[in-house]
């Protein structure tokens, strides 16, 4: 019993528990043959057509065209919003410039600019990469500035009392400070960039997780749409783990 | 080293919302000297220090040292915050350093006077612990090791026990009186509470509230070898007595 106990006790232990439970569900449920196996298919049949798009290469090359296109406009919007999230977080007169344009803009639901990317720069990877950029930009620009804003004023002042200048006092008193909620900010958005992602390959791609999903929704193939959604959920979530697993190391001085 | 504050004046907004903090504030402050100013809240005493710091600007008036007039922070005035200010992120060694690395000091410089400067603090066995692993006197024994080893020409100090118990205040107030004496700096010590001026402080500027001005200027002429004995001693507190009833008397009738 105590090694019961201490199995239960484990962070993972319940999430685990959770998950296994729904599988459990599904299965019983496909297996008592009370559900149409078009609309639900059994775990079996999705682990075969997982197992056919691997073998067949599909699956992979799904996977990191997906990646790639999250990877170069989630860096593009990343890269970007640090500078002008600081400069906002930093200067009264940049924040009240752009705060209202950015509240705006931030509002206008990214997928909704699918239409315009594709009549501006019609059905390659730049649509699909500067949609994940709008998508993404504004809320890690806004956040940024938010972490820069709650910098202690000591921190800034005892550095300008020790002859620190501007630009030392933003690389060594504002960027550690501010590290951790950036690393968090950056998890939390990355989040909608696998969104939008999927969202841009089930409009318009050639490849790609969402465009697998929309092929698979066009034979009725609802085996293959389940597994999509499956490596989906499962590669978001080790992004997520990834963010936290660097936050842990970078800024331990924050836990 | 001679600090000269002139007629400082300080007010905050503007027609109707103005607010005048200071009036005509004038002292002086010399090498080796250790000055206090005490006052309530509301006398403008962290003002006062933010203005000889730098980091705000007087609305008339002067502060110099040695005849060049103070414009914008510089580490010839290092300061002490009563929160602690020290950077979360780095051990008690890195932020010793952190102002000399700011000045752009040598390594060999920079790690000989962070060894010095922690051991002149007593903290020479915490060199590698994060603040979050010190107590609230060790943190502040760090952030005067950091302001210090900067090598300002005064010490700034602005409620630098606040926030520390009763205890910890009362081996705090040792501590820099004994430091002062061991490296003959030069320190202007913001208070509230009489006693620590009048335990550490040479000379003692007491502050009215609203606008904040200095009433009356006191020579502290005891004997200050033995701390403890002082606190107790019948002139000390006869001393303390009459200063606390005129500091009293400032208050607004229906604070008393």
């Amino acid at each position: 019993m105590p090694a019961f106990q201490r199995l239960i006790r484990h962070p993972w232990a319940l999430g685990l528990l959770g998950i296994l439970s729904v599988l459990l569900l599904w299965w019983i449920t496909t297996a008592s043959g009370s559900v149409n196996k078009l609309f639900l298919p059994s775990p079996q049949a999705v682990w075969l057509a997982g197992q056919q798009q691997w073998t067949s290469g599909l699956l992979l090359k799904d996977a990191l065209a997906s990646i790639q296109r999250v990877f170069i406009g989630f860096a593009m919007s990343a890269g970007l919003a640090l500078p002008v999230g600081i400069a906002m977080g930093t200067s009264p007169v940049i924040c009240r410039l752009l705060e209202p344009l950015m509240g705006l803009i931030r509002y206008m639901p990214a997928p909704a600019f699918i239409p315009l990317l594709i009549i501006y720069f019609g059905l390659d990877e730049l649509p699909k990469v500067l949609l994940i950029f709008i998508g993404t930009f504004f809320f890690n620009t806004l956040m940024i500035m938010d972490a820069v804003k709650f910098v202690p004023r000591e921190l800034v002042e005892t550095a300008r009392t020790l002859g620190g200048r501007t630009l030392p006092i933003l690389t060594r008193v504002v960027a550690p400070f501010i590290a951790p909620q950036v690393l968090d900010t950056y998890r939390i958005n990355m989040a909608s960039a696998w969104n939008l992602v999927i969202v841009a390959e089930l409009v318009a791609a050639t490849e790609g997780l969402g465009k697998r999903i929309s092929l698979a929704q066009r034979f009725l193939r609802t085996d293959e749409i389940f597994m999509g959604l499956i490596v989906i959920g499962l590669i978001g979530l080790l992004i997520d783990l990834g963010f936290r697993a660097l936050m842990r190391r970078a800024c331990s001085w924050a836990n | 080293m001679h600090l000269q504050i002139d007629r400082l004046c300080k007010s905050f907004g503007y027609g109707a919302a103005r607010k005048e903090v200071l009036r005509e504030v004038s002292f002086a402050v010399h090498s080796g000297e250790f000055v206090a100013l005490v006052g309530s809240s509301g006398s403008g005493k962290s003002t006062v220090m933010r203005l000889i710091a730098g980091l705000e600007q007087p609305s008339a008036g002067t502060i110099s040292i040695d005849g060049r007039p103070v414009t914008a922070p510089g580490s010839d005035r290092g300061m002490v915050f009563q929160k602690y200010s020290l950077y979360p992120w780095l051990t008690a060694a890195q932020n010793v350093a952190f102002g000399m690395e700011l000045q752009g000091r040598s390594r060999p410089e920079i790690r000989e006077r962070t060894a010095y400067f922690l051991e002149v603090v007593g903290l020479a066995d915490a060199a590698r612990r994060l603040p979050r692993e010190l107590s609230g006197g060790m943190q502040q024994r760090i952030a005067i090791a950091r302001a210090l080893a900067a090598e300002p020409q005064v010490l700034l100090l602005d409620e630098p026990f606040g926030a520390l118990d009763i205890q910890i205040r009362e081996s705090m107030q040792e501590f820099l009186r004994d430091l002062w004496q061991r490296t003959g700096l030069t320190a202007l010590l913001i208070t509230h509470d009489l006693e620590e001026a009048l335990l550490l402080a040479g000379t003692v500027h007491i502050l009215a509230p609203s606008p904040g001005r200095i009433v009356r200027s006191v020579s502290v002429d005891l004997d200050h070898s033995s701390m403890p004995h002082l606190r107790v001693s019948p002139s000390f507190l006869a001393l303390r007595e009459e200063l606390a009833q005129n500091l009293r008397s400032l208050e607004p009738a229906f604070a008393r």
